[in-house]
């Protein structure tokens, strides 16, 4: 529908923004038809992706914060990190960032007190009893357990990239080849 | 056919109507601050109401044309001249090869557009041409323009006849009006008539992203967090320590502090020319003449493409 501009995906919402010369109710009637038509059992499958992980070390400088915090060795906590398998709900908040849900709340860990300026692309993260990676660098505050070498977002054409929603992700464990 | 930027001002972007329809992979539209403006400008040299031009912020810069070129300022009045001589604000003007435009500091509010006809030529990423400062994304390289920048101008081939607007667009940005947000009712009564009575201060930590409120506490009955969900363009979020946040043209696609409120689309362009300091009142208006007033505004837009 033309008057329908961005749509912004969540949980368990969908909000629209509307042209500048749409009208609400002409919106309104159109989105009950769109409601009403939609078989809710045909759900995509979503793809599952493998995300290699290199846990620890430099390329996750955190990792000893989440093991102190959640009383667990480090082996322990790349286990539970990467037996799990993570939906993408959406894709929000700034560029290609991806909201996981189906992290073990055994390894929830609180943000870092102060953000950092700069986390590099491909960190994996966790937030309170979130899990997410960083697809490009930016500043952040999450604890950062590792990182993967897996470009997931394409900035150059969002929609090939490797991660969508509804996809299911899960880590894998990889050393990091002597590097 | 180009321009050089001699000295950028204190944030000079270039800026079209946004990138629309990335919302869903994180990407705001970002855009001019205050689109009514830049489609003014745009009209007054005679492009197409969308086109990319330059953001002035406070400080406008010194640029220096390297062909002839019909130029106009919109927005806010600054304090320009070209080679010395004053340059009209609110008009089309011919500069000529070599010379020289000096914009000086604002005189009124944040924001000007120094449009060209032809428009600000830079490459197009996604849907738009606009600057993303937050992410580096857009518009000369991603980033504000800096000392030595070159600018290209566009294909001429698209233009139409130049507008000329007698009328002075007044502008009164101590009142800001909104509609009722999604956690409307997160807030008591006697926080809403503490939120729409007393003045708001413009926090100088303002940006693009988002414009930062002092001075006049409130905070949520009922919680600081909600379940992550979509957030609009000028939503005004309350964080927990009670400074509201008015969502602007490079905001997050989603967040999870409570929106008291959302300010209407007609007032979008007083946002964009709120700077650090001004205080203003919001005033709630209905979702039926939040509505009224945009699509009076967009006719007022359109009558002015007919007027040559």
């Amino acid at each position: 529908m033309k008057d329908i501009i961005n749509i912004h995906p969540a949980y368990s919402s969908v909000m629209v923004s509307l042209d500048n010369e749409a009208t609400l109710g002409r919106v309104t009637e159109h989105l009950k038809v769109v409601l009403r038509d939609m078989n809710y059992n045909e759900r995509p499958e979503g793809r599952i992706v493998e995300v290699p992980v290199i846990y620890g070390g430099e390329n996750g400088p955190d990792m000893a914060r989440v093991s102190d915090y959640t009383g667990l060795d480090q082996g322990e906590v790349i286990k539970r990190h990467s037996e799990g398998e993570y939906l993408v709900y959406f894709i929000g908040f700034s560029i290609g960032f991806p909201y996981f849900g189906g992290m073990d709340p055994s390894i929830a860990t609180p943000r870092l007190d102060s953000p950092r300026k700069s986390v590099p692309a491909g960190s994996i993260g966790i937030a309170g009893n979130q899990t997410g990676i960083y697809p490009l660098s930016s500043p952040g505050g999450w604890n950062i357990i590792g990182k993967t070498d897996l470009s997931i977002f394409n900035v150059e054409n969002p929609k090939s990239s490797v991660l969508q929603m509804g996809d299911r992700v899960r880590f894998v464990s990889v050393d990091s080849g002597g590097k | 056919m180009s321009i050089t930027v001699i000295k950028p001002g204190l944030q000079t972007t270039v800026q079209d109507l946004g990138r629309n329809g990335f919302a869903h992979f994180g990407i705001s539209a970002s855009g001019a601050a205050d689109s009514f403006s830049l489609r003014i400008g745009n009209l007054l040299v005679g492009n197409n109401e969308s086109a990319a031009a330059l953001e002035l912020t406070i400080l406008g810069g010194i640029y220096q044309f390297e062909t002839d070129a019909f130029i106009a300022l919109s927005g806010s009045q600054f304090d320009p001249s070209i080679d010395d001589k004053p340059f009209p604000h609110g008009q089309g003007v011919f500069i000529r090869k070599g010379q020289i435009l000096t914009i000086g500091p604002t005189l009124t509010g944040a924001r000007a557009y120094l449009c060209v006809r032809g428009g600000v030529d830079v490459p197009q990423y996604l849907s738009g041409k606009s600057t993303h400062v937050m992410s580096k994304m857009g518009g000369l390289n991603g980033r504000p323009l800096q000392k030595g920048d070159t600018l290209n101008i566009g294909n001429l081939s698209s233009v139409s006849q130049p507008i000329i607007i007698k009328e002075k667009l007044h502008v009164d940005l101590s009142i800001i009006r909104i509609n009722r947000g999604l956690q409307s009712d997160w807030f008591s009564e006697s926080t809403w008539t503490k939120f729409i009575s007393k003045l708001y201060t413009v926090s100088d930590l303002s940006s693009r992203m988002g414009i930062r409120l002092k001075g006049n506490n409130i905070n949520s009955e009922r919680g600081n967090e909600i379940l992550t969900e979509g957030i609009p363009l000028g939503g005004i979020q309350v964080p927990g320590g009670g400074d509201p946040i008015i969502s602007f043209v490079e905001h997050q696609t989603t967040g999870g502090y409570p929106k008291i409120a959302n300010v209407i689309t007609a007032d979008l362009c007083k946002v964009g020319q709120l700077k650090g300091g001004d205080e203003f009142k919001f005033e709630l208006v209905s979702i039926e003449e939040g509505e009224a007033l945009r699509l009076a505004q967009e006719s007022y837009i359109q009558s002015l493409k007919n007027r040559h």
